[in-house]
């Protein structure tokens, strides 16, 4: 009798690989068994496209692996992918993004459990491949969950995450990952890949139940509406986005405990928070300069901190604001921008002042600082200066309430 | 507060990407060995790459994960332990296509630092290449052939991992050779690698380059103008129309000599530069036609002159003359200033005549890219030769 190949077990340990945060999310993609994934170039998304093609051309993943001819195709293909039953994929960039902007508004409506990796870049023009915000926040309103990861091992954690919430019933929404152009998609970083087991154990199947699109389930998706019925459809994305803050705690649980490894409040991360007289507030890697600069002036006496927001959709306003009283005054870092919005600030700090407004207690002031447009590095000089006007701001002293920090004036 | 290093891989785009890939992934892998911990990642600004633009790769290693962190705080690290010129003629200087102005290869490196040059040239050509520096430094050179290969495929020729082993040798604290050997077996499975690693190791020596040592030209820079100077609307201006051209030796005025943008020029992405045979040329303009960079300044009698700021050292102009030799590429390290060929002759034409033959005797040392089938099966066995025996 012919000897067979040896079929490859399920790696059952866990291993370290030299990966970028795009490669990450592809990896992700792989251990999650994602069974339709569309493509189309746009850096800094193409990198994990490029990745996925990758493993999929090496025969270590299986998929439906297709190029569209635009982003609107790339979207509209998984959404329907997606409500027959399969787990999907895609992605993309900046006006990429832009391009898919009608598919990408029709999905939550439909409840498609889509997971879509957005590479941050500025919008066109003038053609910048670097990172600004404004991309993924287009989609804010719509029923989108948007999360915000800063390495390499939270883009691979967090997509599995995302999986995990986005398929469960009670939520049914897709949901954007944000990974900054450049410093995490395209940073190769050592990350710690878990072994299959515990991703199967972590992540069941997607089962579309009674929304499976099949000859054996007959139903009929997105029929016209009117004025009657509006209403009570998007009554019902608000109810499946207000579930979600209690589908991400559990799911961030049941992480910790299959994986060991912990994020603490999934919402936001505190840095240094504990005896800090203000904070700052960012989202993406600027985190990383944020922290660095903290440690130096802690070394000089000042007691800075920093929240890093990681999930924007849905947005945990009662922790957040409970958390943001404890301080003197707090300044918000803008990668991003909001042009004629109230005090012409970014679309983060306007969100922070809404969050603080409803509850009762302390209301310290909200700087903001629009910062690390285009790529543009957040350097730790930068971060100083910022902190020094929160200072400010926290004795009383008037501050612009909007500033541009790492501007050439 | 640990122990942070930088490493940077200075390369041509496109044709040493992987190379440069390669490289600065080993590097962090090969320190991991030890328990440092680092990243690996290509400047950004110089993507999307263009054909042999200078372009960079960075690893980023500490010793701990707080240290790395001060070394990601700056996404380009503003000093580095070791920079790395897989060209030799990246030593006349690197413009980014991201518009920096040009930059010294040395300028990166910390006082002492070491800049490793892969290069058949020996110490002397080298240094008189790089601009001064303020600091000494030492420079170690990685004898072979300059490795050029495409983008999507790899020239597997051992530059990586001899470069490798010049590294555990400079810069010891940052890996040994052992690591290096591990890895590249981890990574590739190839003891005839891990051999020529060690090779390089035990062979790379270093020259201490002083600060009266180099090239003493201050390379030309690009001043950022405020928010408010800028035009609105993402408009700018043109650049102007050209003029006449002046002969050195009649005085007269003619031709045309287009204006060029004077702080993005291009020429650093030059590894061969076109040298003309005035006394050859039949005017039929192809070579004026068919250059991409517009760089033939068209003098009052109708000649062509390659404006040595402006060529990119694409060939095409070598590839279109239809008279044998009247353009021929050469080598660019043959070469130390980028003066007018059309000025030399028009004031020697015998010395020029003497000049050219002598130039012309260099070519072909090198070529870009993938030029002919079987290229590589030339070039590689050379290589492991020069691996093996030094």
């Amino acid at each position: 009798m012919a000897t067979l190949a040896a079929v490859e077990e399920p790696r059952k340990t866990e291993e370290t690989a030299l990966i970028t945060g795009s490669e990450a999310i592809a990896v992700a993609c792989k251990l999650a068994d994602v069974d339709v994934i569309t493509a189309y170039p746009i850096r800094p998304y193409d990198t994990v496209m490029q990745y996925v093609c990758k493993l999929v051309s090496n025969g270590e993943m299986d998929c439906e692996y297709i190029v569209a001819e635009g982003e609107h195709s790339q979207f509209e293909i998984v959404k329907h992918a997606s409500a027959a039953g399969a787990r999907v994929f895609c992605g993309s960039s900046g006006v990429g993004w832009m391009y898919a902007m009608e598919a990408l508004t029709v999905t939550p409506a439909l409840r498609i459990p889509m997971i879509a990796m957005v590479g941050n870049r500025a919008l066109d023009d003038p053609g910048a491949f670097g990172v600004e915000h404004n991309d993924a926040l287009t989609v804010r309103d719509l029923g989108w969950q948007l999360v915000w990861v800063d390495n390499a091992q939270e883009a691979l954690d967090t997509a599995l995450i995302a999986y995990r919430v986005a398929e469960d019933r009670r939520i049914f929404l897709p949901c954007a990952i944000s990974c900054d152009g450049a410093f995490l998609t395209h940073s190769q970083a050592l990350v710690k890949i878990p072994s299959q087991e515990k991703v199967n154990e972590f992540l069941p199947p997607y089962n579309r139940g009674d929304l499976l699109l099949h000859p054996d389930n007959p139903i009929t998706v997105a029929p016209q509406g009117n004025e009657d019925w509006v209403m009570e459809i998007r009554r019902q994305n608000y109810a499946a986005m207000e579930r979600a803050h209690g589908v991400i705690v559990e799911a961030y649980a049941d992480f910790e405990r299959i994986f060991g490894r912990s994020y603490g409040n999934p919402f936001f991360e505190e840095y240094m928070t504990d005896d800090a007289d203000i904070v700052l507030m960012g989202m993406g890697t600027l985190s990383i300069s944020v922290k660095v600069a903290i440690r130096q002036m802690r070394r000089e006496g000042k007691k800075v901190g920093f929240v890093r927001m990681r999930w924007f959709r849905p947005f945990a306003a009662e922790e957040l604001a409970k958390s943001l009283q404890r301080f003197e005054a707090i300044g918000v870092i803008d990668r991003d921008y909001s042009f004629g919005s109230p005090y012409l600030g970014g679309v983060l700090a306007g969100e922070i002042r809404h969050a603080l407004y409803p509850g009762a207690g302390k209301k310290p002031p909200v700087l903001d600082f629009i910062c690390g447009l285009g790529g543009r590095e957040v350097t730790v000089p930068d971060v100083q200066k910022m902190a020094d006007s929160v200072y400010h701001a926290a004795d009383g002293k008037a501050q612009p309430l909007t500033q541009w920090i790492g501007l050439r004036e | 507060m640990g122990r942070l290093f930088a490493i940077e891989i200075i390369y041509r785009g496109i044709f040493q990407k992987t190379l440069a890939t390669r490289l600065s992934r080993s590097i962090v892998l090969a320190a991991h060995q030890e328990g440092k911990m680092g990243i690996s990642f290509g400047r950004y600004g110089d993507s999307p790459e263009r054909n042999g633009i200078p372009a960079k790769n960075f690893a980023i290693v500490a010793t701990d994960e707080q240290t790395l962190q001060e070394g990601m705080a700056k996404y380009e690290p503003k000093q580095v332990d070791v920079t790395i010129a897989v060209d030799d003629t990246l030593c006349k200087g690197v413009e980014s296509w991201a518009w920096y102005g040009l930059q010294p290869v040395n300028r990166l490196l910390k006082p002492g630092g070491t800049l490793i040059v892969t290069s058949r040239e020996g110490p002397d050509a080298i240094i008189a290449m790089a601009h001064r520096k303020e600091t000494p430094y030492n420079l170690a050179i990685v004898k072979g052939t300059v490795s050029f290969s495409g983008l999507w495929v790899y020239k597997d020729d051992h530059t990586d991992v001899r470069i490798l082993g010049a590294i555990a040798k400079v810069l010891p604290d940052l890996f040994s050779l052992t690591s290096v050997q591990k890895v590249i077996m981890d990574q590739w499975k190839d003891a005839i690698k891990a051999e020529s690693a060690a090779r390089a190791y035990e062979r790379i020596g270093t020259t201490t380059v002083r600060t009266d040592q180099g090239n003493p030209e201050v390379p030309y820079k690009f001043d950022f103008p405020k928010w408010h100077e800028m035009g609105e609307g993402i408009a700018i201006p043109s650049i102007p129309a050209g003029r006449n051209m002046e002969d050195p030796v009649s005085h007269v005025h003619g031709g045309f000599q287009p204006d060029r943008n004077p702080t993005f020029k291009k020429f650093s992405t030059r590894t061969m530069r076109p040298v003309v045979n005035f006394d050859t040329c039949i005017k039929c303009t192809l070579c004026w036609l068919h250059c991409p960079d517009s760089c033939f300044d068209v003098t009052p009698e109708g000649l062509y002159d390659a404006n040595m700021q402006a060529c990119c050292g694409c060939g095409v102009c070598e590839a279109v003359c239809p008279v044998k030799e009247c353009v021929t590429m050469v080598n660019e390290t043959e070469f130390g200033d980028n003066a007018s060929q059309w000025e030399a002759w028009r004031n020697d034409k015998e010395g020029y005549q003497a000049w050219l033959a002598k130039k012309i005797e260099s070519h072909p040392e090198r070529s870009h890219g993938f030029r002919y089938r079987g290229q590589y099966e030339e070039q590689v066995p050379e290589m492991l030769e020069i691996a093996r025996k030094g």
